[in-house]
């Protein structure tokens, strides 16, 4: 079962057809969603009707490309501001809570590292309607008090976020974290003792140090948000981001736009992916 | 080292995380517990009690499709586990060099795409005019379109699908570690392929089985694209009961009544999972 042994040819013929079988497995619905984003044809379906670009380009009901659909263009503007909030927030409070794990010694340490562990464990439509119930008990709270409507409790865009920052960080924790107890600490020491204060040591030794990690994060954020359907789902709004939008349409019915939205959304996430591997590729040379 | 090395100091670095998961995680939970006490009595007017509770377990509806999805989650994951695992084997034994460090990124590709671009590619494959319904016509296997989308066996498709990359990852990770010489020794002994397989390789995967059948299993009970989208209206998924009770129903009480039953079971089988293995949550994940 190791190359080092010989093998009866037919079990190896077997198994390696197998494996080629799983991976025409794996790539198989991902081909045919990009394929029929080329076929013109009102459906995504065979038959094969020739080669078009109308479903990225055409300006005419019905065949109207992704480009010219205001309510898809619209919900990718929505969800790139959500990703790019996300990640931001989500590095920024990822880096810190990287600083208190690995810095820092306290009681109950070990405890709250499980407790920041936890919201990986719990499914994502329970976190969504958790937060839900909680900022609902909230607003209502404050507008019985005091009479003030606070929008930003209400589904939107605020709850998308914080929903879905309350997992992503853990996933930002863990990565910069990692890469902070690989740190050579005698680098911030000789910054000091060259005279550097401790935020200066910080600044201009540490943080660089991280980077590659705090843009890894980053990225992981940006696609997870992106991506994300089950938190969204129960916190979503008027704005709907493109996972929902894609959503009420495939339920209406599916059609080319849907494919030609979905390849848009495998090139960019591979070109996010890609730009990670780079990163990580010039840290390891460094 | 650089850290917080007064009191104020450390308050102020643990201050986003405690912020993080006290309004984020615990305090919403807590609420969506008291929530799920309450029962409706009249307009804005509400009792503690547990009928809530009683409701999911008088009603058999509702037990059903919670024991309905637990059942299938466990197929799922046992189907992943199973067709996960010889892939595994040879992307960290067989296969060397380049080929392994391609055939693991292939592994990871459809995990960047969305969940919802994967399902629709699944829609397009399975649908009665779909691809492979067409397929079989043309080869006159059959004579006549077939559905094969919402049905179960479509849904497993998709779970399955959805959360290999979980299971291949920790599996490829643990198998990496055994060293071949093992294997060696087991050969020169005179043990059958099979006798390897049962006594070497298997117990020394056992934490990868483990953590990526935790992991699958979570995913998939918590799942609610692919069940309502592969599965269609007959889906009966339990995640797609509680989002009906709070935003068709703006049955709240129930809803989150149904939240806690689902995440007691997930946290019981990630309890049971790490505790069988002897694993803690810390070490699995980080």
């Amino acid at each position: 079962m190791i190359p080092t042994i010989k093998q009866n040819p037919i079990i190896k013929l077997i198994y390696n057809s197998y494996v080629v079988l799983f991976f025409i497995y794996l790539a198989l619905p991902l081909s045919v969603v990009a394929v029929f984003a080329f076929n013109d044809s009102q459906f995504p379906s065979l038959p094969w009707e020739g080669f078009t670009l109308t479903w990225f380009f055409g300006t005419e009901q019905p065949w109207l490309g992704v480009f010219n659909e205001r309510r898809i263009m619209r919900s990718i503007g929505t969800s790139a501001f959500i990703a790019l909030c996300v990640s931001i927030l989500s590095i920024l409070v990822g880096t810190i809570n990287a600083f208190l794990f690995e810095r820092a010694n306290f009681k109950f340490k070990g405890f709250l590292y499980v407790l920041m562990l936890l919201p990986l464990v719990i499914p994502g439509i329970i976190l969504g309607i958790s937060i839900l119930v909680f900022s609902n008990f909230v607003a209502n709270g404050v507008e019985d008090l005091t009479g003030w409507e606070i929008e930003a409790l209400r589904p939107g865009l605020t709850l998308v976020v914080l929903g879905q920052f309350s997992f992503i960080t853990t996933i930002a924790t863990l990565v910069i974290a990692a890469r902070l107890k690989k740190f050579d600490s005698s680098l911030e020491e000789a910054a000091l003792n060259l005279g550097a204060s401790q935020w200066q040591a910080i600044y201009h030794v540490t943080l660089p140090f991280l980077r590659p990690a705090m843009v890894g994060a980053g990225i992981v954020a940006l696609l997870m948000s992106f991506e994300n359907f089950n938190t969204t789902l129960m916190l979503v709004g008027s704005d709907a981001p493109l996972t929902i939008t894609m959503f009420d349409r495939l339920k209406e019915g599916s059609t080319p736009v849907l494919n030609a939205v979905s390849l848009l959304l495998m090139i960019g996430s591979s070109a996010l992916a890609l730009v990670m591997i780079f990163f990580q590729k010039s840290d390891e040379k460094s | 080292m650089i850290g917080p090395r007064t009191k104020l100091g450390l308050i102020l670095v643990m201050s986003p995380l405690l912020l993080w998961l006290t309004t984020l995680i615990i305090i919403p939970h807590l609420d969506m517990l008291y929530v799920s006490l309450r029962e409706k009595v009249g307009v804005r007017q509400y009792e503690f009690g547990f009928g809530n509770y009683m409701t999911f377990f008088t009603e058999p509806l509702y037990w059903n499709t919670f024991a309905r999805t637990a059942y299938m989650s466990i197929m799922a994951t046992i189907l992943t586990l199973l067709i996960g695992f010889p892939v595994s084997y040879y992307i960290a034994k067989i296969a060397k060099g380049r080929l392994k460090m391609a055939l693991f990124l292939l592994c990871l590709v459809p995990f960047w795409v969305s969940e919802l671009v994967r399902t629709f590619g699944w829609m397009i494959l399975l649908r009665e005019t779909g691809v492979i319904s067409n397929f079989l016509q043309w080869s006159g296997i059959v004579n006549q379109p077939v559905e094969m989308l919402y049905n179960d066996a479509a849904i497993m498709v998709g779970l399955v699908y959805t959360s290999m990359l979980f299971m291949v990852v920790p599996l490829v990770t643990t198998l990496d570690s055994l060293d071949d010489s093992l294997i060696e020794a087991g050969y020169d002994l005179g043990a059958s392929g099979f006798a390897i397989l049962k006594n070497i390789v298997i117990p020394h995967a056992v934490p990868g089985i483990v953590t990526g059948s935790i992991v699958v299993f979570m995913l998939s009970l918590g799942n609610y694209l692919t069940p309502i989208l592969l599965g269609g209206k007959s889906s009966l998924w339990f995640t797609g009961m509680i989002y009906s009770q709070f935003i068709t129903r703006f049955n709240w009480e129930q809803g989150a009544a149904f939240g806690f039953l689902l995440l007691g079971l997930s946290s019981l089988i990630v309890f049971v999972g790490l505790k069988l293995s002897g694993q803690t949550l810390a070490k699995t994940m980080g």
